[in-house]
């Protein structure tokens, strides 16, 4: 609903024959446009991104040393459930949508995405979800503090009155997804420039093809798991209480069968991102676009068929761990390729390191070490030693920080000159992908050692053996949180001004965005579809 | 309080040097530009790993299941460690030698099937040579049943650990010291902060020992590293694990699954002796649960009471209801003025005895004697602010269950 109406007067100076955006602030309530929907998902991705970093940064000041000294248990336990959900939820999910909504489109050559209207209450949703769950912090129960995994019976029976703000809200944010997911879906198979088959797609598009199923697939599920919490807390089932019948190991495997496919959910799209980053500046045509189309396919089976490997030492029968730990390790072998293939299109490149690629390449070895310690994990016996451990939590944050939001970093000063026809001040991002990657790495690295020598994860107190390397750990943590503080004061810069992005913008930048459009591109970009060879 | 004999167990300085090396490859590969800052974080990190007071590598154990399981995670690691070595050489080599402003020319290749198919096929080979001893050591890890000697059930609750020797008639609970409780502000100089309980798990050396995990309330995991046991306690469930400890010593460990506020909370410690004092510890137990039960049927003064059920108090009560009395406002409520603390006894000693259905509120009477929960009820109406001026007798109790 474009209401040109309300212009003042400048309607008439749109060029190229589109009208812009409305004025004011309706313009971002009513917007149905995937470029302003994609700005608002990446705005409140960073909002949460701030919101959860803070209560990371609670975490990290009370582990600085042993003892007690500034929260109490109880609110220690809300921060890391909060900050789970919000990390996860909150800043990585939106972030990807956020990047669908604006690339997708200039991608596949199409006007806009195929549902706008619903595009528009997929995203306004979810500061309503985020608000009703960051009020349950201020509650006098407080906000739940079971985990991001909320195992029941912690989250039925003995779980705080807050929990089902909480419900209600993952129920708003999965209908969100699934409504994103649709779009998603809708535009990929429907809006093609004429001769964009398939298997010409950019791999950002596939990545996000396969996701968009993930996410229809499995949403539900999580509604489901919280819809049976709900009802085990008020109207009388025993879904998940033993003594009524019911099975609080159901609630894992329930949980995980939504859970795994969610992990994939979460770095699918980065990998698609990684894909066309590493290209434009190694100068080369990505290696193996088939292969990697294939192996992100497989992983996503594979997502599907390994849920219970977060559940080794729950007393499973023998031949499940046996079946579920080799189901895991197997997804190494298209997670590798994907990693040779990134490394075999720099080979024998012409590589430059402008910031976006050494966000990528901090991506491609980090992750990596995340993978590593995640084929750890995966051998069923020593995960029974690995388990809810720092390790644990060193494996997926080294999966999650360095790999997902290092890619959402990546891709934003990858596309930014697009977005908006300024160059981000190229010191300043180095500096700050120097400050992050040493800082991440005194962050985490620790935590495998710290994880080894038995330090349980969500502990808010250790013994004085774990004091050394949870104090590097909390330098790191306030080192990394204030890099992203500094990176919101580059995005800002980058948006207010800079110098005038060409519309190719990198050198060996390819695809319709940067070889068909102007930087920043118009509102309403591809009216007419490109022709693509 | 319960003091340590003997040393804990280090990791083989061997594998912090492994360690140490590995992540000084690491970051130095990915930061070779900038290798001077890093060689100076490097240092920073490393200097300390010199003084090994810095863990970094599993402990090897002392079962023949935390041996086997320490080599297997050894295996892994440094088939991890080679591919890593492989993977980022090959991706410094490219950043070096093929970058633009040292004139390189890309190249155009693109595809190559014959290469694609080698590292799938490649990765699939060192799976399938991971999980052949892995499949072995999962079979050796869930034999619990076979030839065990002595069975111990372990039940999880809200934060302790309660340990039955189901043939020997000999069962107590195990909870944080109070000598960790005492300093949780400034745990500095207290050597096993949070690692030490008031009743350790006495096991004896050389016999093979089947536990049996089970929950009263939410999901724990019962873990002790030295040997290697991590299983979790469900409500509704049984779970088995096993452990044959082969030295002597005093071995540590944490509930592992997060059970709510005090998870960080109910250590274990196990102690580990020869069998003639393992058998002589259980005689001892034994003793004094036959003098427990004769005290029940005493009369016992309002002072003993109070003064016993201070003592179960801190123990058992204060991690909810605070150490005052004052609970937590929404989550735990107040003894402090509570109106059935204050009311008829019958109540009070109902709720204490069989808990309240739906909350976390659980039945002490299967964690508790006759005097412990006399002791603490009258603790409680006596003392925390109440005011009350009645006792409860062991033998009220003995009648309420």
């Amino acid at each position: 609903m474009y209401n040109e109406t309300t212009h003042d007067g400048h309607a008439a100076h749109d060029e190229h024959d589109h009208h812009g955006p409305a004025k004011g602030l309706m313009r971002w309530v009513t917007t149905t446009n995937h470029k302003d929907i994609g700005t608002l998902y990446l705005w409140l991705s960073f909002t949460m991104l701030l919101y959860g970093g803070s209560m990371a940064m609670v975490i990290r000041l009370e582990l600085f040393q042993p003892g007690l000294q500034w929260v109490e248990p109880h609110f220690f336990n809300q921060m890391t459930t909060m900050h789970g959900l919000v990390m996860v939820f909150g800043a990585i999910m939106p972030a990807f949508v956020g990047l669908a909504n604006w690339l997708i489109p200039i991608m596949i050559g199409a006007p806009d995405m195929a549902l706008p209207r619903m595009n528009n209450w997929s995203f306004w949703i979810l500061p309503f979800a985020f608000a009703m769950l960051a009020s349950t912090t201020l509650m006098e129960s407080g906000a739940p503090a079971f985990g991001w995994t909320f195992y029941a019976p912690l989250s039925t029976t003995f779980a705080p009155d807050s929990t089902d703000f909480f419900i209600f809200a993952v129920h708003l944010m999965g209908i969100s997804s699934v409504m994103g997911a649709i779009n998603v879906i809708a535009t990929i198979l429907n809006m093609r420039a004429p001769g964009m088959t398939l298997m010409k797609m950019p791999l950002f598009v596939w990545t996000w093809l396969i996701t968009a199923y993930l996410l229809i697939a499995v949403m539900p599920v999580l509604a489901g798991a919280v819809t049976m919490m709900l009802t085990d807390r008020h109207f009388g089932t025993s879904f998940f209480d033993a003594a009524g019948g019911g099975d609080p190991v159901m609630f894992q495997h329930v949980f995980w069968f939504f859970g795994h496919p969610e992990v994939y959910i979460m770095i699918l799209p980065a990998f698609g991102v990684i894909s066309a980053i590493v290209p434009t500046f190694a100068r080369k045509p990505l290696f193996g676009y088939s292969s990697m189309v294939y192996a992100t396919a497989s992983i996503a089976i594979l997502s599907f068929m390994v849920w219970a490997h977060h559940m080794f030492t729950t007393g499973m029968p023998v031949a499940g761990e046996l079946y579920f730990m080799y189901a895991t390790i197997l997804i190494s072998v298209p997670t590798g390729v994907k990693v040779f293939n990134w490394v075999t299109t720099m080979w024998k490149g012409s590589m430059t390191f402008e910031t976006p690629m050494l966000w990528a390449l901090g991506f491609i070895v980090m992750f990596t070490i995340g993978g590593f310690s995640g084929l750890m994990l995966g051998v069923a016996p020593v995960d029974t030693q690995y388990h809810d451990t720092y390790f644990v939590v060193a494996h997926f944050h080294y999966v999650l920080v360095t790999g997902a939001l290092y890619s959402i970093i990546a891709a934003f000063y990858y596309w930014v000159p697009k977005w908006t026809g300024h160059m981000y001040d190229e010191k300043l991002g180095k500096i700050h992908f120097w400050w992050s990657t040493i800082a991440v790495n005194v962050l985490f690295f620790p935590q495998h050692f710290l994880g080894l020598a038995g330090m349980p994860r969500r502990i808010p107190d250790y013994s004085l053996q774990f004091a050394e390397f949870n104090m590097i750990s909390s330098i790191g943590g306030f080192a990394f949180g204030l890099a992203q503080v500094f990176f919101l004061y580059i995005v800002i810069k980058t948006i207010k001004g800079g110098p005038k992005a060409s519309d190719r913008v990198w050198e060996g930048a390819t695809g319709l965005e940067f070889e068909q459009l102007p930087s920043p591109p118009p509102y309403h970009s591809f009216t007419e579809a490109p022709v693509v060879k | 309080m319960f003091t340590c004999r003997c040393t804990d167990r280090r990791f083989p300085e061997q594998n912090a040097a492994v360690y140490s090396r590995e992540l000084r490859m690491r970051l130095s590969k990915l930061t070779r530009r900038f290798s001077l800052v890093v060689t100076g974080l490097v240092a920073m990190l490393s200097m300390p790993v010199a003084q090994a007071a810095y863990q970094l590598n599993m402990t090897e154990g002392v079962s023949p299941i935390s041996k086997e399981l320490y080599s297997l995670h050894m295996i892994v690691f440094w088939i991890c460690v080679v591919i890593g070595l492989v993977v980022f050489a090959a991706m410094a080599w490219s950043i070096i030698h093929h970058r633009k402003s040292k004139g390189a020319v890309a190249a155009n290749f693109h595809e190559s099937t014959k290469v694609e198919i080698i590292w799938t096929v490649v990765p699939l080979l060192i799976l399938i040579g991971i999980a052949i001893p892995a499949t072995g050591t999962l079979l050796d890890l869930e034999d619990a049943k076979t030839n065990a000697d002595i069975t111990v059930q372990v039940t999880g609750i809200q934060w302790k650990w309660k340990y039955t020797f189901v043939d020997d008639d000999v069962s107590f609970i195990s909870s944080l010291a109070q000598s960790s409780r005492d300093v949780i502000k400034d745990p500095t100089g207290n050597e096993h902060y949070l690692l030490e309980v008031d009743k350790p798990l006495v096991l004896p050396v050389g016999k093979k020992i089947r536990f049996l995990f089970h929950s009263n309330d939410v999901i724990h995991a019962w873990w002790v590293p030295a040997l290697a046991v991590k299983q979790d306690s469900i409500p509704g469930f049984i779970n088995d694990s096993w452990a044959l400890i082969e030295e002597p010593g005093i071995y540590r460990g944490q509930c592992a699954e997060l059970c709510g506020k005090d998870h960080g909370f109910m250590p274990i410690v196990v102690n580990a002796v020869s069998e003639p004092e393992y058998k002589e510890w259980l005689a001892g137990m034994q003793a004094e649960a036959a003098a427990a039960a004769a005290s029940a049927s005493e009369e016992w003064s309002m002072q003993d009471l109070v003064a016993h059920g201070e003592t179960i108090y801190q123990a058992n009560c204060s991690a909810c209801h605070g150490p005052t009395g004052a609970g937590i406002p929404g989550a735990f409520p107040a003894m402090t003025g509570s109106a059935i603390v204050n009311g008829d006894a019958a109540a009070h000693i109902d709720i204490v005895v069989n808990g309240k259905a739906g909350t976390a509120m659980g039945a002490f009477k299967n964690q508790l004697n006759d005097v412990d929960i006399a002791a603490v009820i009258t603790y409680e109406r006596n003392s925390l602010g109440n005011s009350v001026g009645d006792t409860v007798q062991p033998s009220a109790i003995k009648n309420a269950r």
